[in-house]
């Protein structure tokens, strides 16, 4: 009973009402002030009364109210299975730590089953939004105004308009004021007075808004005042063309994005089989023990995610590693200047290694954190953004290559490999141990192939297929890119992947696919030694 | 004498020998088989794994309730690969060579079309358990999963009348259940007057890791101001690194929904959801949904995987549903003869996990409850609307021309898959 009259109440108080009734319901009303008697409602509520209890909750001037709701919105609040109580639960391991909804108080530990949630759906959820927003331009902190401001005027919350005139005369902050001013232009351009409607479209040119650049096409197609019809195109034109280059700029980022997934993905292969000339079928799954490796350091450290990261790229550099090496001393060496039973035994492998992660890890994939820093995007402006993630293994990408030219050019490894590569007769007359290189090197190949799975344990499924995924791809970068050179799988790799994404807009992902394959076929033809030939211990022959 | 008498007594003895031979024999038929076929290796492993275990549990449960008509089930379990002919020959195997009464199988569609054409031959029995496109019906296949009119049309109504969906996103993975799903949908769409180029139809290939631009593509193509959904069919374990790009880019459920058909409770077991909160997803059963039997039932799993953590889905409750019908139909005809099975199963209820009573019609689909659920940040769903009562499963789409004046019907006198309710006849073998 009670809930319906608070519901009525509700109703009345947001739409005005007669004034007899609002006599009638004041005690209601009056009730509606303390959260203690709305809340518990909520446990009893059906899903079409709980915005308006929300809106009641909104509407108290309770400090309470705001921590409240934002607990609403996270999906925090329930109720108890007897209908009677109101509590915020938080997870602890396989129960719920409930607490009372307002004051916080411990209440204890109870299963999951001894409460039910609150239902909070899409509308619902951005009802609440607006209404913190609407709390929160009162906040005392000018960054939380600027960001309530932005959201209403995003929302085209059109009765936040009386709010934002009201605020504007009271606001001192600068940047908040430049934000109501946009919300008010905005609301402007659908104003009767045309005037007003010039002067917004003034305000609002270059604004990269998808908001506001929507109301603008709206003018430009369908203003009465053809002056302002002409305006409206102009300002729009030149908001279109921005867009379009800022579209372009983040094709590119993507592109170089899924260049430098191929370039960590190939590099290893670069070496294996670009300097050995050794076709290692195994190489993906080289890739899926890097992976595997960061989900076990995971596990061990599971508090702090960011820094397990850090620990797992030396460690699944190490693991790949030391299966490269024992690859190579168990069997490839036996099967040098023998490509096709190379590749058949290698192809072997990879099914060994790929039920060996089967039987220890289970078939299922594995679920590898991102951490904090790694998830959300970098917001340039209204329009371009870039996601971290894969900015950070585009950067992680560059200084793995730079490394990997160092050790290459400048230590003593690096140039018994080249030696070995290049001849290996004389290499070995001028005492290089050509068989310790050889492990060494493959190791190095593997080890790299290892990072790369740390890398892509990041962006994509941790499981047994991982390395299959991976491994066509590879070896086309190498092989475009030209045998034996570092250089070309690096070029490679990031034609490739621009290629790619742009041809992928209007292609589709699987016509795209296949283009590229269709145009490395044809390059080989051209170009049998791919973009940098060289000469290496695979060209010897 | 004493010679008729030693080889009568040997007689005697082989005479005893061979009976207890086969008495021994006798008890081994005592038990009904039946046959598991799913994968338990290869790419459909993550999720055909969980449904043996499933039809695992129901045999045990059967068998501790008494087992069926006086015997034991004895299960069958043998591993099609993932490689789809293979799922015909182990279908041959499972009922020549075997001897199963019927088989609990099959994920993807690709693998029941190579099951069909061997299971008709041989008349075997299929059950079905996972949501398809529709356009089929065999004599000798129960489906117990949604038809796309149990699951794609109902989540279309309800973001075009609840949400108020303007411009439509139908992204799929490149194979037969999205293209057939997405065509209905396509000309439903149409049919409800949404223009051209308010749809817009993207596939990709399985395993698809790279969805940088696709998500852009999505995000421009939904900030023209009208409310825009995507709907998605994408399959399998794509669907993270999707769902883990649009957390990135920022696409909210507020903003963008994407309604999905493939993702399930255990596929967003492997991500952590926060950042896909409100996403929703159509289904007949949501592991959330609080029923007694639903609390039982996941009891009695997370008991028998030994793992408390261990989630529910819709398939398996298709699964569920499907061998509670078998065992009650075997129970009524007495038999486990294929023929007097599939007749009795017809018309048959279950209780299904979620509250309400699943029926099998005449064309071997369910009548079912619809519902959608939004992504909680626990990796379950918040059930937030549902279907007034149930939807019957329709074999063929009412939305595509040459399927719409089709309908299926294996009672008397009718028994054809494919009727021609113009032309009166039954068109006859189905592909």
């Amino acid at each position: 009973m009670l809930r319906k009259i608070l519901i009525l109440a509700a109703t009345f108080q947001l739409f005005g009402l007669p004034p007899e009734v609002e006599a009638q319901t004041q005690d209601a009303s009056q009730a509606n002030s303390a959260l203690e008697e709305i809340i518990p409602i909520l446990a009893t509520a059906r899903r079409n009364e709980v915005p308006d209890l929300v809106e009641i909750i909104a509407n108290s001037q309770d400090s309470r109210r705001r921590p409240f709701l934002e607990s609403l919105l996270n999906g925090q609040i329930y109720f108890t299975r007897d209908e009677e109580r109101v509590v915020k639960v938080l997870r602890v391991d396989d129960q719920f730590q409930i607490n009372d909804a307002l004051s916080n108080e411990e209440l204890g530990l109870v299963g999951t089953r001894a409460v039910r949630r609150v239902s909070v759906n899409n509308s619902l959820r951005r009802t609440i939004r607006l209404l913190i927003a609407g709390i929160d331009l009162q906040d005392d902190d000018p960054q939380v105004r600027l960001s309530a401001v932005e959201y209403m005027v995003a929302q085209e919350a059109a009765e936040s308009r009386e709010q934002l005139l009201q605020l504007q005369s009271e606001e001192s902050d600068e940047s908040v004021i430049q934000a109501i001013e946009e919300g008010l232009a905005l609301t402007d351009l659908s104003s009767k007075d045309a005037s007003l409607r010039s002067s917004a479209l003034d305000k609002l040119a270059g604004n990269l808004n998808s908001t506001i650049r929507n109301s603008i096409r709206d003018m430009a197609e369908n203003d009465p005042d053809p002056e302002i019809q002409a305006k409206a195109q102009d300002v729009l034109y030149s908001i279109q063309s921005k867009v379009e280059l800022y579209g372009y700029v983040q094709t590119l980022f993507f592109g170089l994005s899924l260049g430098s997934v191929l370039l960590l993905a190939a590099i290893g292969l670069a070496i294996t089989f670009g300097v050995m000339g050794v076709i290692n079928m195994a190489h993906g799954e080289l890739i899926m023990l890097g992976a595997y490796t960061t989900y076990v350091v995971q596990q061990a450290f599971p508090d702090s995610i960011g820094m397990s990261l850090f620990i797992a790229i030396p460690a699944a550099f190490l693991v790949s590693g030391l299966f490269g090496i024992l690859i190579e001393r168990g069997i490839i060496r036996f099967l040098y200047g023998r490509p096709l039973e190379t590749l058949l035994a290698t192809f072997g492998i990879s099914l060994i290694l790929q039920q060996l992660v089967r039987s220890v890890f289970s078939p299922q994939n594995r679920q590898v954190s991102n951490p904090e820093w790694m998830s959300g995007q970098w917001q340039i402006n209204e329009v371009l953004a870039l996601t971290y993630n894969r900015l950070y293994i585009l950067i992680f990408c560059f200084i793995v290559f730079a490394l990997l030219s160092l050790l290459l050019k400048k230590t003593r490894l690096g140039i018994e490999v080249r030696a070995v590569s290049q001849n290996r007769a004389m290499a070995k007359a001028i005492g290089v141990r050509s068989g310790w290189v050889d492990a060494l090197t493959f190791g190095l190949g593997s080890g790299i192939a290892g990072i790369a799975g740390v890398a892509l344990s990041q962006i994509t499924n941790v499981g047994p297929n991982l390395g299959q995924a991976y491994i066509v791809d590879s070896f086309m970068v190498v092989v475009f890119g030209g045998v034996g050179n570092l250089w070309g799988t690096f070029y490679g790799a990031f034609i490739l992947g621009i290629g790619n994404k742009i041809l992928e807009p209007w292609a589709g992902a699987v016509v795209a696919k296949i283009l590229i394959l269709v145009f490395i076929i044809l390059f080989i033809q051209k170009q049998p030694r791919g973009l940098f030939p060289q000469k290496g211990r695979g060209m010897e022959e | 004498m004493n010679l008729l008498k030693k080889t009568k007594f040997y007689a005697a003895c082989a005479a005893t020998a061979v009976s207890l031979q086969w008495s021994t024999i006798s008890l081994a038929q005592e038990t009904i088989k039946v046959g598991v076929l799913h994968s338990l290796s290869g790419t459909m492993a993550i999720s055909e794994t969980t449904l043996k275990d499933t039809v695992l549990m129901m045999i045990e449960e059967q068998n501790k309730a008494g087992g069926l008509l006086g015997r034991q089930l004895e299960a069958v379990v043998v591993d099609p690969a993932s490689d789809w002919p293979l799922f015909a020959e182990k279908t041959r195997e499972l009922i020549t060579q075997e001897g199963v009464d019927v088989i609990f199988g099959c994920w993807t569609s690709v693998s029941r079309k190579s099951v069909l054409p061997v299971i008709e031959e041989l008349n075997g029995l299929l059950f079905y358990p996972v949501q398809y496109e529709g356009e089929e019906s065999s004599k000798n296949v129960f489906y117990t999963g949604a038809a796309p009119n149990q699951q794609a049309i109902p989540a279309v109504d309800y973001l075009m009348d609840e949400i108020g969906a303007e411009r439509w996103v139908l992204a799929g993975t490149d194979y037969v259940y999205p293209r057939t799903t997405n065509r209905i949908l396509e000309a439903y769409l149409k049919l409800k007057g949404v223009a051209d180029e308010d749809i817009m139809i993207n596939y990709t290939p399985f395993g698809h890791s790279d969805w940088q631009n696709i998500v852009a593509d999505i995000q421009r193509f939904g900030s023209t101001g009208k409310k825009t959904a995507v709907v998605s069919t994408i399959n399998g374990d794509a669907n993270v690194p999707f769902y883990i790009e649009l957390g990135n880019q920022g696409v909210s459920a507020e903003d963008i929904p994407v309604i999905a058909f493939s993702v399930g409770e255990e596929e967003l077991s492997g991500i952590d959801t926060a950042p896909l909160v409100g996403h929703l997803a159509a289904w007949n059963y949501f592991q959330s949904v609080y029923t007694d039997a639903n609390d039982e039932f996941i009891d009695t799993w997370q008991s028998f995987t030994g793992d408390s953590s261990r989630v529910t889905n819709d398939p398996m409750e298709a699964t569920y549903i499907g061998f509670k019908m078998w065992a009650q139909a075997v129970e009524a005809a007495g038999t486990t003869d294929v023929d007097t099975v599939e007749q009795a199963m017809i018309g048959l209820e279950v209780e299904n996990l979620t509250g309400g009573t699943a029926v099998m019609n005449k064309n071997h689909h369910l009548s079912k409850p619809v519902l959608i659920g939004e992504i909680q940040d626990d990796g379950q769903f918040d059930v937030v609307w549902e279907t007034d009562g149930v939807v019957a499963g329709d074999a063929w789409s009412d939305f595509l021309d040459g399927s719409k004046d089709l309908i299926s019907d294996w009672t008397e006198p009718t028994k054809c898959g494919n009727f021609d309710t113009v032309n009166n006849r039954c068109v006859g073998a189905s592909d």
